[in-house]
């Protein structure tokens, strides 16, 4: 018997989670000698008030969708990738490699053929882990976490001795083919005769990102593989004395989450940047954490729990720009985050359990109490 | 002579915040729980060291401070990892963005300069210590040199450092409390039959983990360095995490691995150096990623295995 109900769980151990990260952040605020009040309105205002606002909020919430379904995918396997930073960093090298090769005529071939080479990237950095993981039971977190420090060097030295241009001086890329530009925000509204900013760099990545989401809803709860990785997850025995093979989903289960960061690297590169430069994902993977643990792995809640961390994203950096307060605090925030819905999850759960079954117990109780009186009336 | 020495003084040099930081771990991971936040407790202690120096002039305060901020986030590990028999992965995961997030917040408040301490000065660094006889013996070819450059000549921490390697196998090798400690990370349920308590074993080693950590955040700011940057211990933690699982969990083969990949480290910063070693140019990211390369390697287990103590990762339920 469960101890409490689903709405329970999917709804109210999460919100106050949530609600308990944002009193601490706001404390750290009151602490740092500013007003949380203020913050949270210039952060709506910086964020939300606008179309441009709007614009950059979308267009985070795209990279933490991406990496927050990686990161939901392996959870349903039991699996904890840390390595969607680096998966995304090898993605966007993915994207880069299709988006120069050819001069490519027009945005929708290009987009899935980069789309593939994201996606393939990204599950390629994650295959070898995800080796490691099922033929040699080598930990996947540890081997993820270094495989961030190496896709950061391999980066680094394909960058600095392969894909610079000639007499260029950082190290990047050179400039895609105008071919390969996404429509953003402004064009695809423009169509329509509605006015949208045309600076934020949101673009239509994010309807392939809303489509990730509707896929691995799909993949998850109506497919037999998706019914295997979640059977794996909830217990490796069951499922191996129901004829699933651990090595296989282990592999595919990867596999999904690393190319689904991968994927990430149409927005951030083929959609924003133009070009691949070396800090392109700057720490979507990471948030990646945060956003699959808020969203309860499912895409609803990784949807918004993207759209809620793109709003603090953007939010941060209108903060730096007018206040004394660093985009940090959004790391903190991200932190708290992690904190409350993930680690200290049984301090909140346990107590509002308790509460259920007392409360039930009280229920039968009294119908108890009643039963017997009946008779006597 | 002349050319290697001068990287073998870094090489020391780079390997005592990693030694540090690996031994934390080592005492964590055999309790029984996975610790991936040593970067985040490094951090923080790099920063309050620093920031107390800077404030007091004293490198002793900074230190005491340092190793304060490092057990608050042990505690914060301990109650979630513990207590609420939380994800140990996941606790350590918010620990390195809570580190990350608040050193950066406060130094903006504290100093305004941008996240970063004021460069410290006189006594609010740690002074470096010239042994006896070291001036007299660096003319003796060799083992003069050895002497004067290579082991005189460092701060009072990387000594301390060094002592730790040896206080660390006797804790765990010949101590009851080692022996306790050992077993609550291999088989937590016999050490409770025995009447031991394991929550308070794993909060203890959960403690030690924080002091080593603090000392290795306070080595980086206030010995290594000379102030607090924004993200300064730079994935440390976690090349000293690769330092332990290379080390197999035993205290002596930490020291050789942290000074193996100390010396890695200072290559990098001698390209020249790696040239003439090995008559190619080396790309300077390989030797970055080599350490990592390296764990990879032995976690897959084909250079020898690397197996983590048993019950590591699992909170221990009592049955009931």
């Amino acid at each position: 018997m469960d101890a409490m109900p689903k709405w329970a769980d999917v709804l109210l151990v999460p919100l106050i989670s949530i609600v308990i990260a944002f009193f601490f952040s706001g404390l750290v605020i009151l602490a740092i000698g500013e007003n949380p009040i203020d913050a949270i309105r210039t952060m709506i205002q910086g964020s939300l008030t606008s179309s441009y606002g709007w614009g950059y909020t979308l267009y985070y919430t795209t990279n933490f969708i991406f990496t927050g379904l990686a990161v939901s995918v392996a959870f349903h396997a039991r699996m904890f990738n840390i390595g969607g930073e680096g998966q995304a960093m090898l993605g966007g090298l993915g994207v880069a490699m299709v988006c120069l090769a050819l001069p490519w005529p027009h945005w929708t071939l290009a987009l899935p053929a980069a789309l593939l080479g994201g996606a393939l990237f990204g599950a390629l950095w994650a295959a070898i882990p995800a080796y490691l993981q099922a033929a040699r039971g080598s930990h996947i977190v540890i081997t993820t976490i270094m495989f961030n420090f190496i896709a950061f060097s391999v980066l680094n030295y394909l960058l600095v001795n392969v894909f610079k241009p000639p007499g260029s001086m950082d190290p990047a890329t050179a400039v895609f083919p105008p071919g390969t530009a996404l429509p953003r925000f402004s064009d695809i509204l423009g169509v329509f005769g509605i006015p949208f900013s045309a600076a934020p760099p949101v673009n239509v990545s994010f309807f392939v990102a809303i489509l990730a989401c509707f896929g691995v809803w799909l993949l998850m709860w109506r497919t037999r593989l998706g019914y295997e990785i979640r059977a794996f997850g909830h217990s490796e025995s069951a499922a191996v004395y129901a004829g699933i093979s651990p090595f296989k989903i282990t592999m595919v289960a990867m596999l999904i989450s690393g190319a689904l960061a991968g994927a990430m690297a149409i927005n951030n590169v083929m959609g924003e940047s133009q070009r691949l430069v070396m800090n392109a994902v700057e720490g979507a993977g990471f948030i990646g954490i945060a956003v699959a643990l808020m969203g309860r792995s499912h895409p609803v809640g990784v949807f918004l729990a993207a759209l809620l961390f793109g709003f603090l994203y953007q939010g941060g950096a209108e903060l730096s720009l007018w206040t004394n307060i660093p985009r940090e605090l959004i790391v903190v925030i991200q932190a708290l985050v992690i904190l409350f819905t993930g680690a200290l999850d049984n301090m909140v759960r346990m107590p509002i359990e308790r509460a259920f079954l007392a409360a039930r117990r009280r229920r039968k109780a009294r119908e108890a109490g009643l039963g017997k009186t009946e008779p006597a009336e | 002579m002349d050319l290697i020495l001068p990287v073998l003084d870094t090489t020391v040099r780079l390997a005592i915040p990693l030694l540090f930081a690996c031994l934390a771990g080592l005492f964590s991971e055999r309790a029984g729980i996975f610790d991936i936040g040593l970067e985040g407790k490094m951090l923080a202690a790099a920063f309050f060291s620093a920031a107390l120096a800077a404030v007091t002039g004293s490198v002793w305060l900074g230190l005491l401070a340092g190793i304060a901020a490092s057990i608050t986030l042990s505690a914060i590990h301990g109650i979630a990892s513990i207590t609420f028999r939380g994800n140990q992965l996941i606790s350590g995961v918010a620990i390195n963005f809570l580190a990350a997030g608040l050193t950066v917040l406060i130094a903006q408040d504290w100093f305004q300069q941008g996240g970063r301490t004021p460069s410290l000065i006189g006594g609010a660094r740690f002074e470096t210590i010239d042994l006896p006889f070291a001036e007299a013996l660096s003319g003796v070819p060799i083992f003069g040199q050895i002497y004067a450059d290579l082991i005189s000549g460092h701060t009072i921490l990387v000594y301390v450092g060094f002592l730790c390697v040896p206080l660390t196998w006797w804790i765990l090798f010949r101590t009851r409390f080692g022996l306790r400690l050992r077993a609550v990370g291999e088989n937590p349920a016999a050490v409770d039959t025995a009447g031991i308590s394991v929550v308070w074993l794993r909060f203890a080693a959960v403690g030690i983990c924080g002091i080593l950590c603090g000392l290795a955040g306070a080595y980086l700011a206030t010995g290594l360095q000379a102030g607090f940057v924004k993200d300064m211990s730079s994935g440390r933690g976690f090349i000293a995490l690769a330092a332990l699982i290379f080390a197999k969990w035993r205290p002596w083969y930490a020291l050789y691995a942290t000074l193996l990949f100390g010396f890695l480290q200072a290559l990098s910063l001698r390209p020249d150096v790696v040239e003439l070693i090995f008559r190619v140019p080396m790309p300077v990211q390989f030797l970055d990623a080599l350490p990592y390369i390296l764990t990879v390697v032995i976690l897959a287990g084909f250079v020898g295995k690397a197996i983590p103590p048993k019950a590591g990762g699992e909170p221990y339920v009592k049955e009931r």
